[in-house]
């Protein structure tokens, strides 16, 4: 399981500056669990971003966001909606928001901050991967994690090392991650998001916090172990 | 002496490199140094170059302090987090140096420690955001510093990457965050250079062209297979196979290279890979040699 809070309002209505109509999408997996993503709260956001002024042109909770090709299938039967949305507010783990952002071609704000356990990836996962870094970025870089896709996980753009492409470390197999997100801004007409200069990772942040802990399902997760 | 005062005094600045050695013998080192001091403003002390472990950078800067050199205290993300970074930063100012370069850091795959675990702590920008910060006297927590250092900041940018884009706009995010001045990867292709500083030309930051010099058409072609950002067009690469006289060759090469475009940015700077001897024959042939007496 992927333990995810949700950010704060604040930080979400930020992000969503300048998108009028907005689609939401939770996942009935983690994000129910750690209820910052099921049914109940999806509708709670739906309800704070009408109030904020936004439109909301539909929602929906799917069975696992982590998994791109159940994304892509589950998100057919809202095409009308995403299509006439600005945007996608996507209320689950990091895996899930990369997901999205990889079979739609809207910008995917993530609204919640994945926690570590340690190194979990989702429960059917793709090739989509989170560092549970507890401050989610995926906002910034067009939905591909840099703390991931990027070998040294830088989050303030490109080193110097790629070529054609390729990363400096294992260029036959490693593409690189500042060259996709880019890529990805671009296709997005917002390369703006390139000029946010990011302060350095607060690395306590992907600790869970104590009431986390507390809950049944953390409960359950060590139980099985 | 900071970088920044030369810039302001309008001088065609000239910078080097001096690189620690793998062991404590520093011989070598200083004696390269010593051929050129006096006649560039400064050298980039490089830290673990190619993620290859030496000597340190900080302890390299503060030896050709003591000899009378002018050290630009490279600093690279992969080998510290954030407290060792602004401790040797803080280190680094309480011994004289002013001058610091910041950077990614080459892949800890590239050198003699593949094994190594990467720390990435901090990127480049964020370094030069640091330095700002203990720049203001405080440091990355908010915490108040007892004395406040005075840095020139330096950062690196890359001409020849493909896309450029990216570089360039994270480039504009460096001198955002406080860097002062740039150098560049190695220049080869003029055009290409020009285009570049065009496309930088509302930047308004001093830039250093980077010069390394061939030491053969086998150099060349290597680095255009490996080296991220450098291409050396065909017909220098000729020009070195052709050549009887290698090294009088190369020093034709990076002059010529160096006269093209001394008028289009703010000074160069040169890597000689080894071939340190060969840098006053190149200052010569470039018309930088008297440089500092004259003026």
């Amino acid at each position: 399981m992927l333990v995810s809070e949700q950010k704060p309002l604040e930080e979400i209505l930020h992000s969503l500056d300048g998108d009028g109509t907005v689609f939401l999408l939770g996942c009935r997996g983690c994000a129910e669990a750690s209820h910052t993503g099921g049914e109940q709260e999806v509708r709670t956001m739906k309800a704070n971003l009408e109030e904020a002024g936004k439109i909301v042109s539909g929602w929906t909770a799917l069975d696992f966001l982590c998994q791109k090709a159940l994304v892509k299938t589950g998100l057919q039967a809202f095409r009308d909606q995403i299509l006439a949305s600005d945007s996608l507010l996507v209320m689950c783990c990091g895996v899930g928001v990369q997901a999205t952002a990889a079979v739609v071609d809207k910008v995917v704000h993530p609204g919640c901050n994945t926690l570590s356990m340690g190194g979990a990836q989702g429960e059917w996962r793709g090739s989509e991967r989170c560092a549970e870094c507890g401050a989610c970025l995926l906002d910034y870089t067009g939905g591909i994690c840099p703390i991931t896709a990027c070998t040294k996980s830088l989050i303030n753009g490109p080193c110097g090392g790629a070529r054609d492409g390729r990363c400096e470390h294992q260029p036959d197999v490693r593409p690189c991650g500042w060259q996709q997100i880019y890529e990805r801004l671009k296709k997005l007409d917002h390369l703006d998001k390139l000029r946010e200069i990011h302060t350095p990772q607060d690395y306590a942040k992907a600790e869970p916090p104590k009431a986390l802990r507390s809950t049944t399902f953390w409960a359950l997760e060590h139980v099985e172990e | 002496m900071k970088l920044t005062q030369l810039f302001a005094d309008g001088r065609f600045v000239i910078t080097s490199e001096a690189g620690p050695p793998k062991g404590v013998d520093t011989t070598k080192m200083l004696e390269e140094v010593a051929l050129l001091r006096g006649r560039v403003d400064a050298f980039n002390v490089t830290d673990q170059q190619s993620s290859v472990m030496r000597l340190g950078s900080l302890a390299a800067s503060h030896l050709l302090k003591q000899q009378g050199a002018e050290p630009i205290f490279q600093l690279t993300c992969r080998d510290r987090n954030r407290i060792a970074l602004q401790s040797d930063l803080l280190s680094a100012y309480a011994l004289g140096i002013e001058n610091v370069l910041c950077l990614t850091g080459d892949y800890v795959s590239l050198g003699d420690h593949p094994g190594a675990k990467p720390v990435f702590d901090l990127d480049s920008v964020s370094l030069i955001h640091t330095i700002k910060t203990l720049c203001e006297g405080h440091d990355l927590a908010g915490n108040e510093l007892m004395g406040k250092p005075d840095f020139c900041i330096g950062a690196v940018v890359s001409p020849g990457a493909d896309p450029i884009e990216p570089q360039i706009i994270k480039m504009e995010n460096k001198i955002e965050a406080g860097a002062q001045f740039f150098q560049t990867q190695a220049v080869y292709d003029l055009d290409q250079f020009s285009d570049f500083m065009k496309q930088v030309k509302h930047l308004r930051v001093p830039i250093l062209g980077g010069i390394i010099l061939l030491k053969s058409a086998g150099m060349a072609r290597f680095m255009n297979r490996n080296v991220a950002g450098v291409y050396v067009p065909d017909n220098l690469i000729d020009k070195m196979d052709e050549s009887t006289d290698k090294v009088a060759t190369s020093i034709e090469i990076a002059a010529e290279l160096i006269k093209a475009i001394k008028d289009v940015c703010q000074g160069v700077h040169i890597m000689a890979l080894g071939w340190e001897k060969w840098v006053p024959d190149l200052l010569r042939e470039a018309g930088l040699w008297d440089r500092l007496s004259s003026s």
